[in-house]
């Protein structure tokens, strides 16, 4: 139980964070956390070895994805105002805050598998094969699913009206 | 120049700091002869570090008390069997989370007989399975004596399961009646205190080496198969993907007797 205090405790920020940018509900994704870290409890000795990062947001994942198949089948859809994204970033700093909402309601336009897939690489660090463990999808798939979800990014972003696209450059 | 050339997934490994350094020094030559590929590039680095700033602030909030792992680890080890409530239920009424073995037994009676067995389990699991005084009659230690025993009784040499690698330690074992004549029951439990019970006896009928069949009612779910003469069932109050692979392994382990 130690050992699991000392591999799982530090890992529960991203596991916030990924529910956060999935489900984009401060208390809905905290749910989902909990959710996964009591199940990470009772299943602790029945983890293989391997990456216990990739084993935690596996649950984390399916139990996101299970929850997104029940919303939709009570025909309930994902909200896409900007409400989430305003109550993420109001911590950032001034200056980066639009580019910030911007980019997160971007990011919620794209179909969720590609959304998944971005959110594990490029924000978690997961590796590619640990992104495939986790999807349960080959890494060719990771690979093919992250450059759709990149160019579909980018298409909404360069798609945006002029102001937006100044604001972003300004970034740089 | 034998060099490999650049491929889409050398792009993306670039931008998320995933190529070795010598590689990452090909890309970098590469891209610098193809602005208009370096231009895209560039903007997934972009993306890459918006999305990062983005969602920065939900890594350093403090972790609400509800996600405090030490809390979560407390309430579980106090959580007393839950199956026990389920179960005297299930005894009480004869039906309610039995229906379902119950109903497999009505459907599937013979061919093997499996459900007989399994049902068998499940009442063994709430007899013995909350008992916290004397839930097996010879204990581990004495395994060999618990082995000796079962194996006269149900005349053939029946092995204990061993299931460290599943993170289960044998508690001992006893034998039980049961309407087919009688069964050896070995229980486990886990560090929380989880038990698991493994029931076997011997197929009164029906043909040998019945395929694992999964049971999953109320708080109790199992697996029953049957190798050989040997019937074997394994029942907990865990879901059936995490019991599965314990199955597996009592059947690997009881082929190589």
């Amino acid at each position: 139980m130690k050992d699991m205090l000392v591999q799982v405790e530090p890992l529960i920020p991203a596991l916030r964070r990924y529910a956060r940018a999935l489900v984009r509900d401060r208390a809905g994704a905290d749910d989902l956390v909990q959710d996964c870290l009591e199940r990470a409890v009772s299943r602790w000795h029945q983890r293989r070895d391997g990456s216990v990062r990739a084993w935690l947001f596996t649950i984390l994942h399916n139990l996101a994805v299970t929850q997104f198949r029940q919303a939709t089948a009570r025909g309930r859809h994902m909200p896409i105002d900007d409400a989430g994204e305003q109550e993420l970033v109001s911590a950032a700093a001034q200056e980066h805050r639009l580019i910030y909402q911007d980019v997160l309601s971007k990011l919620a336009r794209l179909p969720e598998e590609q959304r998944a897939v971005l959110l594990l690489v490029a924000v978690e660090d997961l590796s590619y094969a640990d992104a495939a463990e986790v999807l349960k999808i080959p890494v060719g798939t990771v690979m093919s699913r992250l450059s759709r979800a990149r160019e579909r990014l980018q298409q909404e972003m360069d798609g945006v009206g002029p102001g937006n696209v100044v604001a972003l450059r300004s970034l740089k | 120049m034998n060099q490999r050339p650049i491929t889409e997934d050398d792009l993306h490994a670039y931008v998320d700091q995933a190529l070795e350094p010598e590689r990452r020094a090909e890309v970098a030559s590469y891209l610098e002869e193809h602005p208009d590929i370096a231009g895209r590039v560039a903007a997934f680095i972009t993306q890459r570090e918006q999305l990062r700033g983005a969602l920065a602030s939900v890594a350093d909030e403090p972790i609400p008390a509800e996600l405090n792992l030490s809390h979560i680890i407390e309430s579980r080890k106090r959580r007393p069997l839950r199956a026990w409530g389920a179960i005297a239920a299930m005894l009480l009424l004869g039906i309610g989370g039995l229906g379902g073995w119950t109903m497999r037994s009505a459907l599937q009676d013979s061919p093997n007989g499996l459900s007989a067995l399994a049902q068998e389990a499940a009442y063994t699991y709430g007899v013995y399975a909350p008992d916290r005084v004397r839930p097996v009659e010879i204990r581990a230690a004495d395994s060999a004596e618990l082995t000796q025993w079962v194996s006269n009784r149900l005349k053939q040499p029946v092995k204990v399961p061993d299931l460290a690698v599943s993170g289960y330690r044998l508690m001992g074992g006893r034998l039980v009646a049961t309407s087919h004549g009688p069964a050896a029951m070995f229980m486990y439990d886990d560090d929380r205190g989880d038990r698991l019970v493994v029931l076997t006896r011997p197929m009164s009928s029906g043909s040998p080496d019945a395929p694992m069949m999964p049971q999953s009612t109320g708080g109790v779910a199992g697996f029953a198969w049957a190798d050989g003469s040997l019937g074997y069932t394994l029942v907990g109050q865990l879901p059936t993907d995490i019991l599965k692979p314990i199955a597996n392994e009592i059947r690997k382990q009881a082929r190589q007797i």
